[in-house]
Parts: structure tokens; C-alpha cells; sequence
């Protein structure tokens, strides 16, 4: 799981061009939207990309990615549940 | 008739144009046929986290637009008007070309939301808040003078307003290289600063952005008034120069009260005739400057001419890298600016010192 | 009093129907143009509803008698088509006797040559011609071109608020007297930049859209093109003219909010629609019908409910109606499709329904006119919204 949250933790710098963070600075169970790493509306559709491509679970309803992206440790969880690749 | 007055003007071209203190002092002798802005510390004007999604022409247009509203003294604009040929470029083509090769597969939205071409000015408004009239001109090579008489017919409705006016443009890596296929781009390099002389057909490409600030009063501020400003959307040669003609009996002046005309020739042995033919006559004893062998061409790179009326005056004199004829004026109270390309999207203007 | 601009000349091509007298007998017949996608090629066919006009390219060259060698993209063909409708019906037969302009909204312009031949043009010369359709200006070229308009042309690319914003600008100048008459709308061909494009934000419909409706699921992309000819007084009354009626106000305004979606107070859209109101110097009383931008997606329509709620007052707002289950949403065509069909409401003292509607949305007090319905018209307001916080209001009256 840890190996999952670090691979989940580059990923989401790589994909919603966070430059300016490390790895390091994202904490398992810090927010993602709002106070935390502050992403918005358009982050999370680019998560939900990330999901089917990455690990190919399809979301229909982008408000399903309300509670799946809490933080990046509810993230992995989700994932290690759904994966199908 | 309502003024229009430059308030504030700033520009990041291919050249260290940047800085509001000098006037093309340190010439940068360009040798690819598409060459990229100079560099800017883009980090001075916009917030890292502002910047993450940001490309290359929101960057050059955010940076510079702020550089023009502090140059002009003005925190928020009554409205928000850009021109830009291709908008965000780079991130539309990137976008194409996942939908093409990914078989429409795995596509993320942000490179979408960039496409559109207002994005610039979208994100203007967001930065500044700004609630205001905000509109994008698209066309070819008048994409930036159709934006201006956007905002002098909106100085006329109401000439207590300060309207931002921006032409932007950046290159993007493939769609930029398809225009050496159609011609537009020469096909044999050249050093760029020769680019006037060069014999062939096609010309160069490159990027930038240039904004104004706009108003119907002059300030302390003021750089240049804009007196006038036509397009034509397809003319012949001699229409074009009984166009200016009429052009300059509209403004009530004559020939000899123009004291320099700045002429947007790219190198294009196809089309220099438009130029070449009111060069030898209107113009043969009027002081010639041209600058795309220091800009290279772009659909907004015609703003440069307004760019440098506006130094012309604030300076009081002309860097000789502009120059072209051997005509030397003695002050510099009017400027005419003339661009077209290909043959199509000819602008006349006319700016004076104020 | 403020008369506005006169217009005397209407053209329009969409999915329900290739003419402006085709376009009213299906908005009569509630018949709309929302189907599979039958001529554009791409793998989400079957997934998505679109308003597809029903001609094919071929087709279109042969109408407006182009070579077959030609650099017209479908979106260039659809805006002859429907420019020159709009010229024939105002009567203009010499474009050269008075000053006349042309101003085109367009978003993508010729992706839809761009995208089919775009991997091709390294390999092969022949289609290099369509190169300079990546410009979206082009479009406009080729237009006024067709039309023979040389003086002023220009296109204004504000996405989904374009032929607004272009009919806002005609307006403008032929008022301040900067030209005597001028063509002004939109046009946008379906493509699959677009279709993908929309899909990301997920907000494409599988079904037909449901406007205003409390289980809308998103929008319908369609393609069209639609232009009014506008002119001056002088020469509506040295020619003696048919007039429709008048463009009587206009306003954009910013709703600075986020790059796509609407704010949850519909600031933007309220700015424009009480501006639009100063510039016609009418009460919000006056207004007839409001013909809504009415995407049908969760975040547009909440967004201008409410906003029609902040300047109408909840149970003042005039029967209004979103036509966008009609056509789709044609993006920057949108504007100058729903002039056309605001000018026809006057015309004909008829408002067109908002089609598919069942389920009141539970946020606020609003039911769009969902039948055919007979009323004395003289005033309509017109809504039409962009990415980039880009909000415009029309008014037309008789």
C-alpha cells in the first residue's frame, strides 16, 4: 500500500503539473481539495483519467470523485479495491 | 472626434524588449526560421500556483498585460479585449494530437480549456477579478487592430474608460513546422536580421505579446495617441495605396506631415510588392522602418509597429537596426504603420505624440 | 427612445433544417434534429446525441458550386451557405454599394480538416491546401471571400458566446455610423476536437438534453450557422426595406469566477442581462421571452436560473425556454442561431417550447415554456455564455 500511495503521490505532480511540490510534501491523509493541496474542479477530471488509464477503473458521474479523492491513502485504497490493471 | 490615448504600453517579443527602459539597445541576431520569445522571468508577475496550467501565451499575456496596467498607473480595467491568431497553440495541438493518436482515448481536459482562443483574456479577467466587457479577435494578421477598434468604438460610447488591449501569440512545435509545407514558412534558413533582403518566398515565424491601455483622456502616462486605425480584408497594391490615400485625407493630413512609416515587411519576395509599391512612391521620401527581421512574423506581430511608434516618441529617436531608407526625420509628431499578409488583413494606422 | 439596429436580412442552417423557412417549420412542428451521428467519424458514435446537419461535405460543395479543389472546411461551407442566405433575404445583391462588413463567430473554425488531415500532411502534398485551417480566422477568409465582402471582416472566438458577441459588435458599429451595413453570426462544424473536448468536462449527454430539467445530464453538441444582416437607417429608409425588427440592446460582461464553469450566482450572466437592459433603456417588465443559453448541463443551467431569479425576481421571470434541444449546442454558432430564432418569435408571436423538459429543478421556482405558445411579442432577451467567464445578452424587439 505504502508503494502504491508514493506511485499515487508522483503521479498526481505529474499529471496536474504541481512543479513546485515534492513528494515528500504530501501527506497520506492531507486533503486534496480545498485547504489541503488546494486542487480544484478540473484536477479532479484529470484524476478520473488518471483512474481508467492508470488502473482502469471508469467513472460515469464526476461526482463519484468526491469521495474517492479525499486524500491520496482513501485514493489507494479505492484502488487496491477496484483495479483492473 | 474622442480621443485614444496609450496609457501604458509593454511587449515580450524575440528580442529584450521587456524592460520599459530601453528601446532595442542589445540586438539579438536570430538564426532559426522559427525562433521563440526571449526569455522572461515569468515568476515576477504571476504566482506559481496561478502558473501551473498556464501555457506559453497565457504566460506572455498575463506578465505583459500587468507590465502595461502598472505602466499606465491602472489597477482595473473597464474592459478586457485581446487579439491572438492561434491562442494557446501548443496546448490545442498537443490535444489533437492525443485525440488523433490515442484513438480518442485517455484525454484530459485542461490541454481543452486551453484551446479556446479567449483563454488569455479568460484568465486576465480571473486574475484581476475583473467583471468587465471581454472579448477575442481572431483574424489573421488583424487580429490585434480589430481588437483597437473594438476599444476606440468603445471610447466613443463612453470615453471615461481604460480598456486592455493585447495581441498574443506563441508557436507551437508541430503546427508551427506545418506552415514550411504550404509555403508560408521559407524553406532555406537564412540569418534572421537579413530576413528583408532575402530573395525567396515564404517568411520566418515567431512569438509575443504586446498590450495597451486605452483611454479616452491623456495622462501623464500617455505614450502616443491612436488616431486612426482601418482594416481591409483584401485589396490589390494600388488599392491599397489609394486606400491610405483616403486614408490620410480622412485624418486631415498630408504626406508631408507623416515624419516615419513603419511597414511590416517579412521577406516574402511573393507579397513585398505591397509594400515596395508605397515605399518608392508615397513614402520615397518618408523614413522607412520595418522590424519582423527583429520579431519575426506572427498574426499579432503587427502590434510591434505599434510598440515602436509609441518608443519612437518617448525616445525621440529611432535605433538604426529599424531603419531601411536613408530619409531622416527631424522630430517625430506622426507615425503611420502599414502590415498585411499574403495579401490579405491589410491595417493602416496613425499614431501621434501627445 | 433607443430604436436599436435595424435587421433586414436573416440566413440559417442547423439540424432541423437548411433554411430559415425549414428551421421555423420544425421549431412549429416541435420536431427537433438530435440523433446518432451519421457523417462525422468518430469511436464515440454510439455514445453520444448530436444535432448534425444533414448534408455531407460533397453536398455542401456542390450547393455553393465550389471547385472540387477547394480549401472551404465544412465550417467555412455551412457559414457561405447560411451568409448568403442572409444577403439574398435582406436583398443585397451589389456588396460593393454601400460599406458593408462581416463579422463571424467562430470556436474551432476548420478543425474538422485540420483533424482529418493533420497526420497526413508530412506524408502527402494534396491536402496541404487545408493547412491554413488551423487558423480559425481562415473560416472568415473563406467566407467573405465566397461573398465577395473585402472592407471590414473580422472574427471574434469567445467559445460559445461568439455569434453573440459578433451581432453585439455590428450592432455597435453600425451605430456609430463606422459602416452602413454588416453581416454578423456564427458558425461551427461538429469535429472531434470538440466532442472529446466537451467529453473530458463530462458533461455530453448520452440522451437527448433536457433543459432546466432537475435530471438533465448534460448537453448535446450540435453544428451550425446562422448570420443577420444589419443595417443603417439611412439606408432602411432610402430603400424602402423590410425590417424584422431590431437589435436593441447588448452586453458582455466577465463572471471571473473559474476558467469553464459558471459561478453558483450567475454574477457573469446577471451583469450581462442587466446591462443589455441599460443599453436598451427597458425594464426588466418589457420582456416578453427569454430565449436561454440553456445548456442543459448541471452547471449552466443553475447557473442562469439563478441569475434570471436576481434580475427578474423568482416569480417575475418571463416565459422563457432553452431551443438547445432543438439544434444541440452549436458553441459559437449558439448566438446567432438564437437570434434567428428570437427574431422568428416576434415575427410570428410565438414562443418555441423548451423540448424533453419533465422535472422542475428542486434549487429554484422556474418552469421553461415547454409547448408551442401564442402570445403578442415585442420584446426577447437572448442569452448566450463561453468558457473563459464569457457572458453576452441580446435584445431584440420588434
Amino acid at each position: 500500500m505504502a508503494e502504491l500511495q508514493q506511485e499515487l503521490k508522483e503521479k498526481i505532480i505529474e499529471q496536474l503539473s504541481l512543479e513546485d511540490l515534492e513528494v515528500s510534501e504530501i501527506g497520506d491523509n492531507d486533503p486534496l481539495f480545498g485547504d489541503g493541496l488546494g486542487l480544484d474542479s478540473i484536477d479532479a477530471l484529470e484524476l478520473i483519467v488518471l483512474l481508467e488509464k492508470d488502473y482502469g477503473i471508469k467513472l460515469k458521474d464526476p461526482k463519484e470523485g468526491k469521495a474517492i479523492f479525499q486524500s491520496v491513502s482513501v485514493m489507494a485504497d479505492y484502488i487496491e479495491k477496484n483495479r483492473t490493471k | 472626434m474622442n480621443g485614444c490615448y496609450i496609457n501604458g504600453i509593454a511587449n515580450i517579443s524575440a528580442q529584450k524588449t521587456a524592460d520599459p527602459n530601453s528601446f532595442l539597445g542589445d540586438v539579438i541576431a536570430h538564426e532559426e526560421l522559427i525562433f521563440r520569445s526571449h526569455e522572461f522571468n515569468y515568476k515576477d508577475y504571476i504566482k506559481p500556483s496561478a502558473m501551473r496550467r498556464m501555457s506559453k501565451s497565457v504566460k506572455m499575456g498575463v506578465a505583459t498585460s500587468k507590465m502595461a496596467l502598472s505602466a499606465a498607473e491602472l489597477e482595473m480595467p473597464d474592459a478586457i479585449i485581446t487579439g491572438t491568431g492561434m491562442g494557446c497553440r501548443q496546448d490545442s495541438e498537443i490535444f489533437l494530437e492525443k485525440i488523433l493518436y490515442n484513438d480518442e482515448q485517455f484525454l484530459t481536459p485542461t490541454l481543452f480549456i486551453q484551446s479556446t482562443h479567449n483563454t488569455v483574456g479568460g484568465q486576465i479577467a480571473l486574475g484581476l477579478g475583473c467583471k468587465a466587457y471581454n472579448v477575442t479577435y481572431v483574424q489573421a494578421s488583424v487580429s490585434f487592430e480589430t481588437s483597437v477598434i473594438d476599444a476606440q468604438l468603445m471610447l466613443s460610447e463612453s470615453p471615461d474608460k481604460n480598456i486592455l488591449v493585447g495581441g498574443i501569440d506563441e508557436i507551437a512545435k508541430n503546427s508551427t513546422l506545418l506552415h514550411t509545407l504550404d509555403g508560408h514558412i521559407k524553406s532555406e534558413k537564412l540569418p534572421i536580421l537579413d530576413l528583408l533582403d532575402s530573395k525567396t518566398s515564404g517568411t520566418v515565424c515567431s512569438e509575443g505579446a504586446t498590450f495597451v491601455v486605452l483611454g479616452g483622456e491623456k495622462t501623464k502616462n500617455s505614450v502616443a495617441k491612436i488616431v486612426d486605425v482601418e482594416t481591409k480584408n483584401s485589396a490589390t497594391p494600388e488599392e491599397i495605396k489609394v486606400e491610405i490615400q483616403r486614408f490620410m485625407r480622412r485624418n486631415e493630413i498630408t504626406i508631408d506631415d507623416i515624419d516615419a512609416v513603419v511597414l511590416g515587411n517579412n521577406g516574402n519576395v511573393e507579397y513585398n510588392h505591397y509594400y515596395k509599391n508605397v515605399q518608392d512612391s508615397l513614402f520615397s521620401n518618408t523614413e522607412q522602418l520595418c522590424y519582423k527581421h527583429l520579431i519575426g512574423e506572427y498574426h499579432t506581430a503587427s502590434a510591434f509597429g505599434f510598440y515602436i511608434a509609441s518608443k519612437v516618441f518617448q525616445f525621440g529617436n529611432v535605433p538604426s537596426v529599424l531603419k531601411v531608407n536613408d530619409i531622416r526625420a527631424k522630430t517625430y509628431k506622426n507615425i503611420l504603420l502599414y502590415n498585411q499578409y499574403r495579401a490579405k488583413n491589410h491595417s493602416i494606422a496613425l499614431l501621434q505624440q501627445c | 427612445m433607443n430604436k436599436g439596429i435595424a435587421i433586414t436580412g436573416m440566413g440559417i442552417i442547423s439540424s432541423i433544417g437548411n433554411t430559415v423557412a425549414e428551421n421555423l417549420n420544425a421549431l412549429l412542428a416541435e420536431s427537433d434534429g438530435i440523433s446518432r451521428i451519421k457523417f462525422l467519424e468518430t469511436r464515440h458514435k454510439d455514445a453520444i446525441m448530436v444535432g448534425e446537419i444533414k448534408k455531407t461535405n460533397e453536398e455542401l460543395v456542390q450547393e455553393l458550386g465550389l471547385n472540387a479543389i477547394n480549401n472551404f472546411s465544412r465550417t467555412a461551407m455551412i457559414g457561405s451557405i447560411a451568409a448568403k442566405e442572409a444577403l439574398l433575404d435582406a436583398g443585397i445583391e451589389e456588396i460593393d454599394e454601400y460599406r458593408t462588413g462581416f463579422i463571424s463567430g467562430t470556436s474551432v473554425g476548420g478543425m474538422d480538416m485540420t483533424e482529418q488531415h493533420y497526420l497526413d500532411y508530412h506524408k502527402k502534398t494534396t491536402n496541404r491546401r487545408y493547412i491554413e485551417a488551423q487558423h480559425a480566422g481562415f473560416t472568415t477568409q473563406s467566407i467573405s471571400a465566397y461573398l465577395g465582402i473585402k472592407g471590414y471582416v473580422s472574427t471574434i472566438s469567445t467559445a460559445c458566446s461568439s455569434a453573440a458577441n459578433a451581432i453585439m459588435l455590428g450592432a455597435r458599429l453600425v451605430k456609430a455610423g463606422k459602416i452602413d451595413r454588416i453581416i454578423v453570426g456564427g458558425t461551427d462544424a461538429l469535429s472531434k476536437f470538440t466532442i472529446n473536448g466537451f467529453g473530458t468536462l463530462m458533461i455530453l449527454s448520452d440522451e437527448q438534453c433536457t433543459p432546466f430539467d432537475n435530471d438533465r445530464k448534460g448537453l448535446n453538441l450540435g453544428e451550425a450557422s446562422a448570420y443577420l444582416v444589419l443595417e443603417s437607417d439611412e439606408i432602411v429608409a432610402k430603400t424602402n426595406k423590410k425590417v424584422y425588427g431590431h437589435v436593441r440592446g447588448w452586453a458582455n460582461a466577465n463572471d471571473a469566477y473559474h476558467q469553464t464553469a459558471s459561478s453558483s450566482d450567475g454574477e457573469g450572466a446577471y451583469l450581462a442581462m442587466k446591462q443589455a437592459l441599460e443599453v436598451a433603456d427597458i425594464a426588466v417588465d418589457d420582456i416578453d421571452y427569454v430565449n436561454a443559453h440553456g445548456t442543459a448541463t448541471i452547471n449552466n443551467d443553475l447557473s442562469e436560473g439563478i441569475a434570471m431569479t436576481r434580475i427578474f425576481g423568482e416569480d417575475k421571470v418571463p416565459t422563457f425556454s432553452s431551443t438547445k434541444a432543438f439544434t444541440g449546442h452549436t458553441l459559437a454558432a449558439a448566438g446567432g442561431v438564437e437570434a434567428v430564432y428570437s427574431i422568428l418569435s416576434l415575427q410570428e408571436n410565438m414562443i418555441f417550447p423548451n423540448l424533453n423538459f419533465k422535472t422542475q429543478m428542486e434549487e429554484f421556482n422556474l418552469v421553461p415554456q415547454t409547448s408551442i405558445l401564442s402570445k403578442k411579442m415585442h420584446t426577447v432577451l437572448s442569452n448566450s455564455f463561453g468558457f473563459g467567464g464569457n457572458c453576452s445578452t441580446l435584445i431584440f424587439s420588434k
